[in-house]
């Protein structure tokens, strides 16, 4: 029976976004990549035609080897009613890291935004309030990005060459 | 000067003040009042909350950058600091995440065993919650009471693994050993004591005039908003959402076990405080059937290349030695994958939203804090309302710093 629903509701958003690449991956979980164009009228039209009403997750992904497609937005939203879940994704590339904001949809976006852009650097579109959440106001850097390394790289006390960390 | 509405929640509906002066309030970083360490930046006109602005990251510990550097196993101890008043839930939500992700499937036993240390630390939550309400109330001996009923939850967690606060309880793949017959007698114990202390907590309590006055209508949200701002657990349930991560999406074999899920109405303080006290019945209900039930089995699934071998077998055999060295060190190969694996916390949904590449650490990992999503519509929450309100409505919410910062 869910396997339907979920049917009915792929087979409308792939007649509503063409665009849109869908597929299931091994853990029965629909994953949809949109371009960031498309991603403000996908969740919108998930929202309000769809009942996606509860957005469960928003973060940010660091591929440095994609060239072109550096970084990833990824959100999970979740159909209370018949409890289905979606992860959307949309990919970034690092010279235009700039997103639509969801907080006028879903109020829960906006620390979420704020998080991924204090640790990534992705720029929300039309946030209220788009400032560092976690880190310090005047951290010049965004950490959680793959470049920055766990701790401090100038320091040589801590050598542990033999397991290659 | 402006006439000022009083609604029926005892709200003041309108936000003009009354004399035009606003004074700025410091509320925190480090506040007796708040159990924690948030900052809020109060505009107040008198004793009433103009606007609020909190700032949070004061015990920010960049979890998940950390878990990008270590082994799979190596993450419980990090989980045990998210929200530290319920660690072994943290701890089993990422072993089952884990689990999933290698597809290991657990045995019954082990799944019950989870289930009952996961509802005894869900009371022990919700317990520092309640009696932190009756504290900010005024009524510290209800706190007092319980916190021994809680000393004794943990003394059951010590039994299991040796640890009280912090626990890092369990393996993935199941648990490091069965639990020992003096478990059994402290559970059950607990179970035959706990109760009257309960009932009498609240006896204190629940149909208190002093209480009930003080904290119906406080902090109050709608279902609406509260679903908007991304609530779970008892906080959105109170506002009369019946959304339960343990029945809509069961794992460890909840769909095993009868229970309710306790809602309520207005999404205020009382609403909050009682449906926690509800769901410390329904879990108690559970830890009963669960224990009753217990199977028979082993106490760890069948995956040796995840599982830590006991330690007298890798002082004695070679395979248990290699798989030790190999687990210890992340060298078992991870099937490539994202997983998106949620429990229910002591808060509500805690998500863990896993990128592996196939290495031997999370590419990516990244929590889903109910605290963190659910904090930010605390300022519409108490805009209106007096500031001692906005102290109850802080730790009705139950915002545990440590789940807030990560």
């Amino acid at each position: 029976m869910e396997n339907t629903q979920l049917q009915e509701i792929v087979s409308k958003i792939e007649t509503k976004f063409p665009n849109a690449s869908i597929s299931e991956d091994n853990y029965q979980m629909m994953n949809i990549v949109v371009g960031k164009s498309e991603i403000y009228d996908m969740v919108s039209y998930l929202k309000s035609d769809l009942e996606f009403g509860f957005l469960t997750d928003l973060c940010g992904v660091h591929y440095p080897q994609n060239v072109g497609n550096e970084f990833q937005v990824v959100y999970h939203l979740h159909h209370l009613p018949k409890n289905i879940r979606l992860r959307l994704k949309v990919n970034l590339s690092v010279d235009d890291l700039s997103i639509p904001s969801m907080v006028s949809l879903f109020s829960a976006a906006n620390w979420m935004e704020r998080e991924t852009f204090d640790f990534y650097g992705i720029k929300f579109e039309g946030h209220p309030d788009l400032r560092r959440i976690l880190n310090m106001d005047d951290m010049d850097y965004h950490p959680m990005r793959k470049e920055y390394a766990l701790e401090d790289e100038t320091r040589d006390d801590k050598q542990d060459s033999f397991f290659g960390r | 000067m402006s006439e000022l509405k009083i609604n029926r929640q005892g709200q003041f509906s309108s936000l003009e003040t009354v004399d035009g002066e606003i004074a700025t309030l410091n509320l925190g970083p480090t506040h007796p009042a708040t159990h924690g360490i948030f900052q809020n930046i109060l505009k107040v006109d008198g004793e009433r909350i103009i606007s609020a602005e909190p700032t949070v990251g004061y015990i920010h510990r960049a979890f998940e950058k950390l878990a990008e550097h270590r082994s799979f196993q190596q993450v419980t101890p990090i989980t045990d600091r998210l929200n530290y008043c319920s660690s072994p839930i943290n701890n089993m939500g990422w072993h089952m995440t884990v689990e999933k992700l290698i597809g290991a499937e657990m045995p019954k036993r082990v799944d019950y065993m989870r289930v009952i240390v996961m509802e005894l630390s869900r009371i022990a939550d919700h317990l520092v919650c309640n009696s932190v309400i009756g504290v900010d109330t005024g009524a510290l001996t209800g706190f007092t009471y319980v916190f021994q009923e809680r000393e004794k939850i943990y003394d059951i967690f010590e039994e299991i693994c040796g640890a009280r606060l912090t626990t890092n309880v369990g393996r993935i793949g199941g648990f490091d050993r069965d639990f020992s017959p003096a478990v059994f007698a402290k559970i059950k114990k607990f179970l035959k004591d706990f109760p009257k202390v309960f009932g009498e907590f609240t006896d204190l309590l629940e149909r208190n005039r002093i209480f009930m006055d003080r904290v119906i209508g406080a902090g109050p949200i709608s279902a609406e908003r509260a679903l908007n701002y991304g609530f779970t657990g008892p906080n959105l349930r109170a506002a009369g959402v019946d959304y339960d991560v343990r029945v809509m999406n069961p794992y460890s074999s909840y769909q095993d076990f009868d229970f309710q899920i306790p809602i309520g109405k207005d999404g205020d303080t009382y609403d909050r405080f009682r449906v926690r006290q509800e769901e410390i019945h329904e879990s108690l209900k559970i830890i009963h059937q669960a224990l009753n039930n217990l199977p028979e089995g082993n106490y760890h699934g069948d995956v040796p290349s995840f599982y830590i071998p006991p330690k007298e077998e890798v002082y004695r055999s070679m395979e248990a030695l290699i798989y030790h060295f190999k687990i210890t060190m992340g060298e078992t190969p991870v099937p490539a994958g994202e997983i998106y694996h949620a429990v229910e916390g002591g808060n509500g949904e805690l998500g863990y939203y896993l990128v592996s590449d196939g290495g031997r650490t999370p590419y990516r990992l990244h929590f889903r804090r109910p605290c963190f999503i659910y904090y930010q519509a605390y300022p519409e929450m108490i805009q209106g309302s007096v500031l001692s309100d906005a102290i109850l409505t802080l730790s009705s919410m139950n915002v545990i710093a440590g789940e807030l910062d990560a």
